[in-house]
């Protein structure tokens, strides 16, 4: 076996929040610092695995409280039409969750999954069930909750059955279920669960009641349709955008160009005031809001108003000077050790041995979130000192703490409502000055009235936390036959599990997920990592780390092939023999492709070839090879097949779709996303400046669900990180030219 | 004040001529289904069909439309093609996050008034809508089953 490993993302937030260690300065700074507070999003995080780090240990008020995820009616309300609400832990964004949902516990209580009605559940102790944390994320939802789920179905479906025995006099053992209602077939009886309900929430629930044999599901391990086809398919989902409570006004905003500016004079204020539907101009922490009858005077007058912008005090405040070529030339001058992430054999002796050795280094750019649906909020102070926000969010106890923190009252006093989300992606956690609901709370309280804040695709492009920008350099030693025994690898930079979780950890875990952890057996080798701090508000990106880091390490090891002689395919086969859950899947996704061939090849005329690609995020495996053609000096993917290893499939439909959608954003970021910063501004602010992926681009995607029966493993996210490097050693099988610098699109294919 | 016909009906609205489209339907008429993006017509979340012809509401201004007749997803599945469109859309399961689908819907509603047997090139042509969840291969499998049925 490998010696330390330290695989990432998954490391941290795919184990119990109790094991994990929070940084307390970074407790600290949050009540120092007030309004928009200094990574109040990462502070929150460490605040809430704090307090679940306590409980565990038995500690406080908590310590008495239920286990999370075994209260029936926190979770689950049975109508009097058949339907059953579920408010679910977990926010659906398009992933398909609250499908997902509805089938665990549908199938364990006995109702239709197409009979439920699936919402977000409020902040509560009860929804904490994510590994001990409550969020949307790390590909989690399904695997972390799939026990407590099912359970939580059998314990409802074993109060209904008890309530019936009760009702009908007959003991428990006489009685069986079909779908929504109590059977006792010897008289011939039934009780819908709608009869029964009052009854049963009177019961005791029994910790005990038995699951169903898994050979006789229905919905788990079924494409189940999704619940919200139709309305998705009719303009009636309602998402954040789209909610208004009575008496609301309307905001625009306007932030200042760099984070750490803030309003100075408004040239033209009373100018301003007096446009059309404009009820007043209000100055924010790092912004200018205008407020009115609707949100386009809002915005226009927002646009018309001149603000002067003054250097502040911010944390985060992003130099003035600056610009992300830059970075990645700071990244790339770093020279520095680091500290091991991975380590095994003698890396010395190895490379003295090796017959040959190459060296090369990689990039990666910022990237935004570009979820369609732009950030907005509703803020509405109540009578009696509550405060409902309807915000977009990943994780609703972590904005309601910082929502409290905002509007400076208890946070037990904020009802957070979240609404589905138009695509997020790693979007809506909490990021230093990237999200509107603070300004809302803000805007609200200043006038006295709800207020809706929407941000513009601008301000959005202007306030959006970034996937961070990458950097690692290669150096590998092959032996006389041309396979790799010595590997060093170096990742340079900053991740937001760093950031935000582990700063006093000599290794980021986000910055080497992709590099280290990989099953490939060489002989000896090291991945180090060299921190290098950086300027803008950075993110957690769908596959975080993976989204870049496999596309280093999966094209240096085609390099390697290369320079060793070798079938990149061949090659990886042969590093896989002690890894036979990988080496299946390798030989899935050739096979699916109709048996390996790099190439080139002609088809049509028209020269193509393929590259591969493995990746080992969030729990599952993923195998993946893309066949390209060049055109105009353009890339064109034609094909893209991905085996995918997640150990057992819940809704094999569902994560064909995830797979699909994986794939498109993964080439989208191959071919053609990058932010860049000049003089500390973002230079894309909309979509004609960052472009994303067209359906005139997108290739056909084929999926394979592999089920080696391994431990449930994440769906969201795996099926990005194959995608550029399988696209990148496409290329070069096809015009020999190496790329190693994304986007794909800033490369001059010169054939 | 201005004059609409909206889903064939006469609506008076309050607002500026240069208002856009979209914020006349989704803030003065509470018709949310059309989506606002990106306000640059890129991203053809808003589209609608004037007189049959898919137009992004973001940069049409209301004035403009005066006399036309509008169409927007609430009513899509009155007309007999939009209709077909919204049952390929959910049998083929396109939606993900789905904030793009409304004018996705309408966008294919379109070509298939005026195309009702599109070749592939045509539906690259015309689908240019741009979906973050990458839910494309499903549009397109919605388009041509909508053609066919």
């Amino acid at each position: 076996m490998d010696g330390m490993i330290n695989p990432g993302t998954e490391a941290l937030l795919g184990s119990q929040a109790a094991e994990v260690t929070i940084p307390e300065t970074g407790v600290a700074n949050l009540s120092r610092r007030g309004l928009f507070g200094v990574g109040a999003g990462a502070l929150l995080l460490g605040v809430m695995v704090k307090s679940r780090a306590a409980r565990a240990q038995g500690e406080g008020l908590a310590a008495a409280a239920p286990r999370p995820g075994t209260q029936v009616a926190a979770f689950l309300e049975i109508r009097q039409d058949g339907k059953v609400r579920l408010l679910s832990p977990f926010v659906e964004g398009g992933q398909g969750v609250a499908t997902a949902m509805a089938q665990i516990v549908g199938e364990e209580l006995d109702v239709e999954p197409a009979n439920f009605i699936v919402d977000c559940a409020p902040p509560g102790a009860d929804y904490m069930i994510v590994n001990g944390r409550r969020l949307t994320g790390g590909s989690l939802s399904v695997r972390s909750s799939y026990g407590t789920m099912r359970q939580l179905g059998a314990t409802t479906r074993n109060m209904l059955v008890r309530a019936a025995a009760a009702r009908l006099n007959v003991p428990e053992a006489e009685l069986t279920t079909e779908p929504g209602k109590v059977l006792h077939r010897t008289s011939n009886r039934s009780l819908t669960y709608a009869e029964l309900v009052a009854d049963a929430m009177k019961l005791q629930p029994s910790e005990v009641a038995s699951l169903r044999d898994p050979a006789t599901f229905r919905w788990i391990g079924k494409p189940v349709p999704r619940l919200d086809a139709r309305d998705k398919s009719t303009g009636r989902a309602q998402y954040a955008i789209d909610l208004k409570v009575e008496n609301m006004l309307q905001a625009a905003v306007t932030h200042a160009p760099r984070l750490g500016q803030e309003p100075g004079t408004l040239a033209n204020e009373a100018e301003v005031r007096g446009m059309p539907g404009v009820h007043s101009i209000q100055k924010l922490p790092g912004a200018v809001a205008v407020l009115a009858d609707s949100w386009w005077r809002a915005r226009k007058a927002a646009e018309a108003l001149q603000v002067t912008w003054t250097e502040g005090q911010h944390a985060r405040a992003l130099p003035a000077d600056f610009s992300s070529t830059a970075m990645l030339a700071k990244l790339r001058a770093e020279k520095g050790t680091g500290a091991p992430a991975e380590e095994n054999g003698d890396l010395d002796a190895a490379f003295a041995g090796a017959a040959k050795t190459i060296e090369a280094e990689y990039d990666a750019p910022y990237l935004a979130h570009a979820q369609i649906e732009p950030p907005s909020a509703i803020a509405r102070f109540n009578g009696d000192g509550t405060l409902d926000l309807w915000v977009p969010n990943q994780a609703p106890e972590m904005f309601q703490a910082v929502a409290a923190q905002v509007a400076g009252i208890p946070q037990e006093k904020v009802k957070i409502h979240s609404p589905i989300l138009g695509g997020f992606f790693g979007r809506h956690f909490l990021y230093d000055g990237a999200a509107p609901f603070p300004q809302a709370i803000l805007l609200s309280r200043a006038v006295n009235r709800p207020v809706k804040v929407l941000w513009t695709r601008e301000e959005e492009f202007l306030r959006d936390g970034l996937r961070p920008i990458g950097f690692a350099r290669f150096k590998g030693g092959l032996d006389a036959n041309g396979m790799p025994v010595a590997l060093h690898a170096v990742a340079i930079g900053e991740g937001p599990i760093g950031r935000y979780f582990t700063p006093d950890r000599p290794v980021d875990s986000s910055m080497v997920e992709g590099i280290a952890g990989k099953p490939y057996s060489i002989a000896a080798k090291r991945v180090d990592c060299v921190k290098v701090l950086q300027a803008p508000v950075i993110s957690f990106w769908r596959s975080v780390g993976h989204s870049m880091n496999d596309f280093f390490y999966e094209s240096f090891l085609d390099e390697m092939a290369i320079a060793g002689g070798r079938d990149p395919y061949e090659m990886r086969l042969a590093m896989l023999g002690d890894k036979p859950r990988q080496a299946t899947l390798l030989r899935a996704v050739a096979e699916m492709s109709g048996g390996w061939k790099r190439g080139p090849f002609e088809v049509d005329g028209v020269r193509r070839a393929r590259g591969v690609a493995m990746a080992s995020p969030f729990g599952s495996e993923v195998a993946t090879i893309a066949e390209v053609s060049v055109a105009d000096a353009e890339i064109r993917v034609h094909d893209i097949w991905v085996a995918i290893d997640p150990g057992r499939a819940v809704n094999p439909a569902m994560i064909e779709a995830q797979v699909q959608s994986a794939a498109a954003i993964g080439l989208s970021s191959s071919l053609l996303e990058e932010v860049t910063y000049e003089g500390g501004e973002p230079q894309q602010r909309n979509f004609d400046t960052y472009p994303i992926l067209p359906l005139a681009r997108m290739p056909r995607i084929h999926v394979r669900v592999v089920e080696s029966g391994a431990a449930l493993g994440g769906i969201g996210e795996p099926g990005v990180p194959g995608v550029p490097p399988a696209v990148a050693n496409a290329v070069a099988a096809l015009t020999g030219e190496r790329i190693r610098s994304l986007p794909m699109s800033k490369t001059r294919l010169g054939s | 004040m201005l004059e609409l016909s909206i889903n064939g009906e006469t609506r008076q609205v309050e607002a500026e001529g240069d208002t856009p489209l979209l914020w006349v339907l989704r803030d003065t008429l509470g018709m949310t289904g059309t989506k606002y993006g990106c306000g640059i017509a890129q991203c053809g979340a808003c589209t609608v069909l004037v007189d049959g012809t898919a137009t992004r509401a973001c940069v049409t201004p209301a004035e403009s439309v005066v006399g036309a007749q509008v169409t927007t997803i609430e009513a899509v599945e009155r007309d007999p093609v939009g209709a077909k469109v919204v049952e390929a859309w959910v049998s083929n399961q396109v939606a993900q996050c789905g904030y793009c689908q409304s004018g996705q819907v309408m966008a294919a509603t379109a070509l298939l008034k005026q195309t009702p047997k599109p070749s592939e090139e045509d539906i690259t042509a015309a689908m240019t809508n741009l979906c973050r969840c990458g839910t494309y291969n499903a549009i397109a499998a919605a388009v041509r089953q909508a053609a066919t049925a």
